[in-house]
This record gives structure tokens, C-alpha cells and sequence, in this order.
């Protein structure tokens, strides 16, 4: 039983000049869920971000973003969505609180309850205690962080991320994530855009991989490794022996074989298959010198899914 | 395709925050600096200068705005120079500098329409002159009452309201000029010098162009006395292009009452008018309509312009 969805684009095309940014894009985001699109600089990931929430005109397609047209009833889209864009501005000279209260008021909320939303608001995201220096002595993470305050003040129903993890080092990066993931505890819809694919695998339900302007692939991240690289098991074996490559793609569980060049080889395997591979070295009377098992990342997935896809065309 | 919702959502907010923005601005302090010491220098030696003259005047009060004494400009010379550059220095990176600073995109994100953005700014920044040209007439206005011993009559009031008016309106063109570049440029310094260089062309060049633009427009002949009619026409014309002559003009002729015309005069046209005699202040109004409201229709008109292409415009940075 999937969720409603809450923004579907369909055929959805922008255009600059010559240049096609985003290129006949189907997407479907459910409710409550981490939606992420994936993908390189210059994908259309922001391109696309920007058309869902009315900030730029598609030159064809359509898309509804919470139940409204973006094009057509931007204020009620924008009231229900909140945005955190990529290295998020703030006026420097003016306190974090200033920046939020300006926020609040451009809403339309009422003053009362702006102050109690930024107070907690701020909590969440420990700045009480900065909130009244000015934001241009705050840090990359720290401004990052008042950028997911200013979401929390509003209470949209969905949160769009754009790159909100670059330039973060890991220790805030991870923590940026746990606060992502307590959003989606309390049932926000999050749409995340990075191009580190393997540092939102983890917090993604399901992830787009956008390839100049078309999502090449869409799904669960596990359902995207089983069918992309047969399995969830990677392995590196160093082995000498007679015909190995052969041997091994006999094993039960093995999907594939990939000579690396050398003695070197990639197994992608559906089960933990290192016991059945020692076994077909030492019975080739081979020397077995490196056997380790990598999970397999996202960052394969794409790799190796948009390979297949050059060497097809 | 109509959209829904009212562009007026956050204008007010919008409004607020530059306002405080503007009067905060260290680069504001340094110009009222400027322009309050010109001022007062100004309006100062013109006092000097009226107390040395005897005679009788019903409208002693307004010259101190229009009196200049050598080497001193004028104080309403300096207002038509500096008013300019207070509003360039206002608006020239008002768009632009949301750009640089990254705050455009999360701005725009938030429920409003790019209009309470663009009018919030504009009304600011207008705001902001009037303030301060406001609170400069006051202080003029004072000065004067202190040093010439006597209170401004009504209808001297009145002109300089008029004239403050004018100045407001004057202003309000300069800064919807620099707007406009700030939308059109992304760099400030670049939106600076394309509205620094409106300034100098028409503070500077522009009486030095007229003429010349006159020459090949509409050439003199000496055997026929209807084309130096056109030439002087054409001339006045082209002079009015230039928001400084309009702010000149109307000016001369508020605080100036004896002012009769801002154009040629016939000398028939003068046969029986008492030369000299100030107008009633109804008619000073009259003879400057048609510049004030050149001058609130060229504010409006390149607001326009800007508000279209802004727009149009692409917000990723």
C-alpha cells in the first residue's frame, strides 16, 4: 500500500536557450517519505527543485506540487513547501533571529506565535545560544542549520534540500542527517538533492539517479542494487589459479564475474560467498592472496548503470 | 494563465526590513553627512548674503534655498547634484545584492510573489529619501527662522512643501534608475557606474549636447524667422529630457514666484504683465505640473521597465 503522493511531474522539459537542463522527467513523491535525487553537478536536479516549487517555468509537461500548480497558485505551493537552497544565503549583518522573524513575517504569520516557532525552532537545531550574534560570524554548518531552523519555524508538509550536506564536515554532516531523519519522523515529506551519492543512501527511501537532464533510474536504493549490479555483495579476490573467472560464475549465488586486470577479479554476489570462492582457488591449485567483501554502494549503482547505458548507445 | 493570490502578500515585510537596512547603512551616514554639511554651508552663506541686501521682499524666506554666494553653489544646485547620488547609492545593489549574498532564492521560496520583493524595496528606498530630505528642509527651515529673525508666511510654506515634493519625486527617478541597472547587471559595481554615468551625462554633458543635438535636428535658418522658433522649441525640448532640467525648472518657478514661464516668451506676450510681480502660489503649481508629473511618470516608467525583466529573470544564481 503506497502513500498519497504529493508531487508528480509529468513530461516535465525546461529549455535554456539551446541548452536542455531537464529533459521529459516523470516523478512521483509520495507522502512522508526521503525522496532523493541523485546525481552530478549539472543534472537538473536544481532545475527540477526549482520548477517543483514555481520558481522557474517549465517549457513543457506538467507538474502538481501538494495538490496546487506552482505555475498557477504559487503562494499556496510555497506556504506548504519549505526550501533549504544550495549554500543557503542569509543578510549577514542582521542576527539569526532577525533572519527568522523576516521569514515569519513575509509568511504572514502572526508576531506571537512567530517568536515561539523560532524559539523552538532554534532549539532544534542548537542556535539558542548564537541566535543573537550575526549571521555572517556563524559557520558553514551553523548557517546550514539556520536555513533547517527556518523550515522547522514554518511547518511546511515538505522539505526540499539542495545539497544540504556539501561543504560540511563528516561530524556535522552525520548530525545534519539525524535532524533530516527526525523531520521524517514526524511525517515532513523530504526531497534531498545531492551529488554524494553514498552519504543519503543511508537516509533515502527512495532515490532518483538523474543523468544530463532524465532520471535514469528511480526506486528503493536495495531494489536499485539487485537489479543494476545482480546483487548486493561485492567481492575482490586476488587469486592465481587456471580458468578462475569460469569457475567462479559456476558458483551458486554469483551474478557476475569482472576481471580487474592482473591476478585481480570483482565478483557481485547475491549471498556471502567467500567460503564456495576459497574453496574453487585452493581446488584450481591457485594461491588465494586478497579476499574481501565490500557492501555494495549506491555510488556503483550509478557508475555502473550509466556505463551500461553509454555502451548501449 | 492567470495566477492566484495577491502580489501585495509581504510587501509590507519586505518594506520594514529594508527600511531599517537603508537608514542602518554606514553608506547612508556618510552621505547625509555630506549633503546636511553642503546644506547647511550653503544655506548659510545665503543668509549672509540676503542680510547684506537691503530691501523689501515678501518672499525673503525662500532664498535661502536659491541664493548663492560666490564661491558656494546654491543650496538647490547642490540638491539637483547630490540628490542623485543619494539615491544611486540606495538602489544600485538592491536586486543584484540579493543575488550576490545567496538570500534570492530563499526569499522568493517563501510565499510571495516577486512584485512584494521589487515594491517593498522601491517603497524603502523612496521612503528613506523622504526622511531624510524631509528631515534636511526641517533643519534648513529652522536655520533660517534662527538666523533671518523672521517665521516663513504661509505661501512660503506652502512653495517649500511644494519644492520638497519635487525633490521626493526628483529622487524617486534616480532611484528607479538604479534599480532598474541593479536588476539588469549582476555585478553592483557594474549597476553603479551604469547609473553613475546617467548622473554625469545629464549633471554634466547634457547642456553641452543640447546645443549641439539642436544644431542638426533643427538648423537655423537666418532668412527665415520660424526656424530659430523651432531651433529654441526643439532646444527646450530636449532639455526636458533630463530629469535635472525638470527639477531646475520646477523649482525656479516655486521659489522663485515672479517666475511667469519655463519656455520662450513672445514679447508680445508680455505686453502688459507686471514684470516682476510674484504669482499666486495656484498658478507657481500650474506652470510646473507638467514637470512633476514628468517626473513621477519617468519613476514609474523605469519601475516598469525594471519590474518586467526582473520578472523574466532566471533566479539560480
Amino acid at each position: 500500500m503506497s502513500a498519497p503522493i504529493i508531487i508528480e511531474a509529468q513530461a516535465l522539459t525546461k529549455r535554456y536557450g539551446a541548452a536542455l537542463a531537464v529533459d521529459r522527467l516523470d516523478l512521483a513523491i509520495q507522502r512522508g517519505e526521503v525522496f532523493g535525487l541523485l546525481g552530478p553537478n549539472g543534472a537538473g536536479k536544481t532545475t527540477t527543485i526549482l520548477m517543483i516549487l514555481g520558481l522557474t517555468e517549465p517549457t513543457s509537461g506538467s507538474i502538481t506540487t501538494v495538490g496546487y500548480d506552482p505555475l498557477r497558485q504559487p503562494l499556496e505551493v510555497k506556504r506548504r513547501v519549505g526550501y533549504l537552497p544550495d549554500q543557503v544565503g542569509f543578510y549577514d549583518h542582521m542576527s539569526g533571529r532577525e533572519n527568522l522573524r523576516f521569514i515569519g513575517r513575509l509568511g504572514g504569520l502572526p508576531a506571537g506565535e512567530v517568536e515561539r516557532s523560532i524559539d523552538a525552532a532554534l532549539a532544534r537545531v542548537h542556535l539558542t545560544d548564537v541566535a543573537n550574534r550575526r549571521v555572517g560570524t556563524y559557520s558553514r554548518g551553523m548557517r546550514q542549520r539556520l536555513g533547517i531552523a527556518e523550515i522547522l519555524m514554518r511547518k511546511v508538509e515538505v522539505a526540499i534540500l539542495d545539497e544540504p550536506t556539501s561543504g560540511l564536515d563528516p561530524q556535522t554532516t552525520r548530525e545534519f542527517l539525524d535532524l533530516i531523519r527526525s523531520l521524517k519522523g514526524e511525517g515532513m515529506t523530504i526531497v534531498l538533492s545531492s551529488h554524494l551519492l553514498d552519504l543519503v543512501q543511508s537516509i533515502c527511501d527512495r532515490v532518483a539517479l538523474f543523468s544530463s537532464g532524465r532520471i535514469g533510474l528511480a526506486g528503493r536504493v536495495e531494489d536499485l542494487m539487485r537489479e543494476v549490479l545482480g546483487g548486493t555483495y561485492v567481492l575482490d579476490v586476488e587469486a592465481t589459479g587456471s580458468d578462475l573467472p569460469a569457475r567462479f560464475s559456476r558458483l551458486d549465488g554469483v551474478r557476475k564475474v569482472t576481471p580487474l586486470g592482473g591476478d585481480r577479479l570483482r565478483i557481485d554476489a547475491m549471498a556471502d560467498v567467500r567460503g564456495a570462492i576459497a574453496k574453487v582457488v585452493v581446488e584450481a591449485d591457485g594461491q588465494l592472496r586478497a579476499l574481501t567483501m565490500g557492501s555494495a554502494s549506491l555510488e556503483d549503482v550509478y557508475t555502473r548503470y550509466f556505463e551500461e547505458v553509454r555502451h548501449a548507445a | 494563465m492567470r495566477r492566484e493570490g495577491s502580489p501585495w502578500t509581504g510587501v509590507g515585510a519586505v518594506f520594514r526590513r529594508e527600511l531599517a537596512d537603508n537608514l542602518l547603512s554606514v553608506r547612508m551616514r556618510l552621505l547625509e553627512i555630506l549633503v546636511v554639511l553642503t546644506g547647511t554651508a550653503a544655506v548659510y552663506a545665503a543668509i549672509g548674503e540676503i542680510k547684506n541686501v537691503v530691501g523689501e521682499d515678501r518672499f525673503v524666506f525662500l532664498r535661502i534655498f536659491t541664493v548663492a554666494r560666490e564661491p558656494l553653489p546654491s543650496f538647490i544646485t547642490f540638491l539637483a547634484f547630490l540628490i542623485p547620488i543619494v539615491a544611486i547609492a540606495l538602489a544600485f545593489d538592491s536586486v543584484n545584492g540579493e543575488f550576490n549574498r545567496r538570500t534570492i532564492s530563499r526569499i522568493l521560496a517563501q510565499p510571495i510573489y516577486r512584485d512584494a520583493l521589487l515594491f517593498g524595496k522601491f517603497l524603502a528606498g523612496l521612503a528613506t529619501l523622504a526622511v531624510f530630505l524631509t528631515a534636511l528642509w526641517l533643519f534648513l527651515m529652522g536655520l533660517g527662522i534662527f538666523f533671518l529673525g523672521v517665521p516663513p508666511s504661509g505661501e512660503e510654506i506652502l512653495r517649500g512643501l511644494g519644492f520638497l515634493l519635487v525633490a521626493i519625486a526628483y529622487g524617486g527617478v534616480w532611484l528607479a534608475l538604479a534599480m532598474l541597472f541593479s536588476i539588469l547587471f549582476r555585478a553592483p559595481a557594474t549597476s553603479a557606474l551604469a547609473a553613475l554615468s546617467f548622473w554625469l551625462l545629464f549633471a554634466v554633458f547634457w547642456g553641452m549636447i543640447v546645443p549641439l543635438a539642436t544644431e542638426v535636428v533643427a538648423p537655423i535658418d537666418p532668412y527665415d524667422p520660424r526656424s530659430q522658433i523651432t531651433a529654441v522649441n526643439t532646444a527646450v525640448g530636449l532639455n526636458r529630457l533630463s530629469p535635472n532640467t525638470l527639477f531646475a525648472e520646477s523649482t525656479l518657478a516655486l521659489l522663485n514666484p515672479s517666475t511667469r514661464a519655463l519656455g520662450p516668451v513672445f514679447a508680445s506676450q508680455l505686453h502688459g504683465a507686471l514684470v516682476g510681480a510674484p504669482l499666486p502660489a495656484g498658478q507657481s503649481f500650474l506652470l510646473i505640473w507638467p514637470q512633476l508629473t514628468g517626473l513621477i511618470a519617468a519613476a514609474i516608467l523605469l519601475f516598469t521597465i525594471g519590474y518586467m525583466s526582473f520578472q523574466r529573470q532566471e533566479i539560480r544564481a
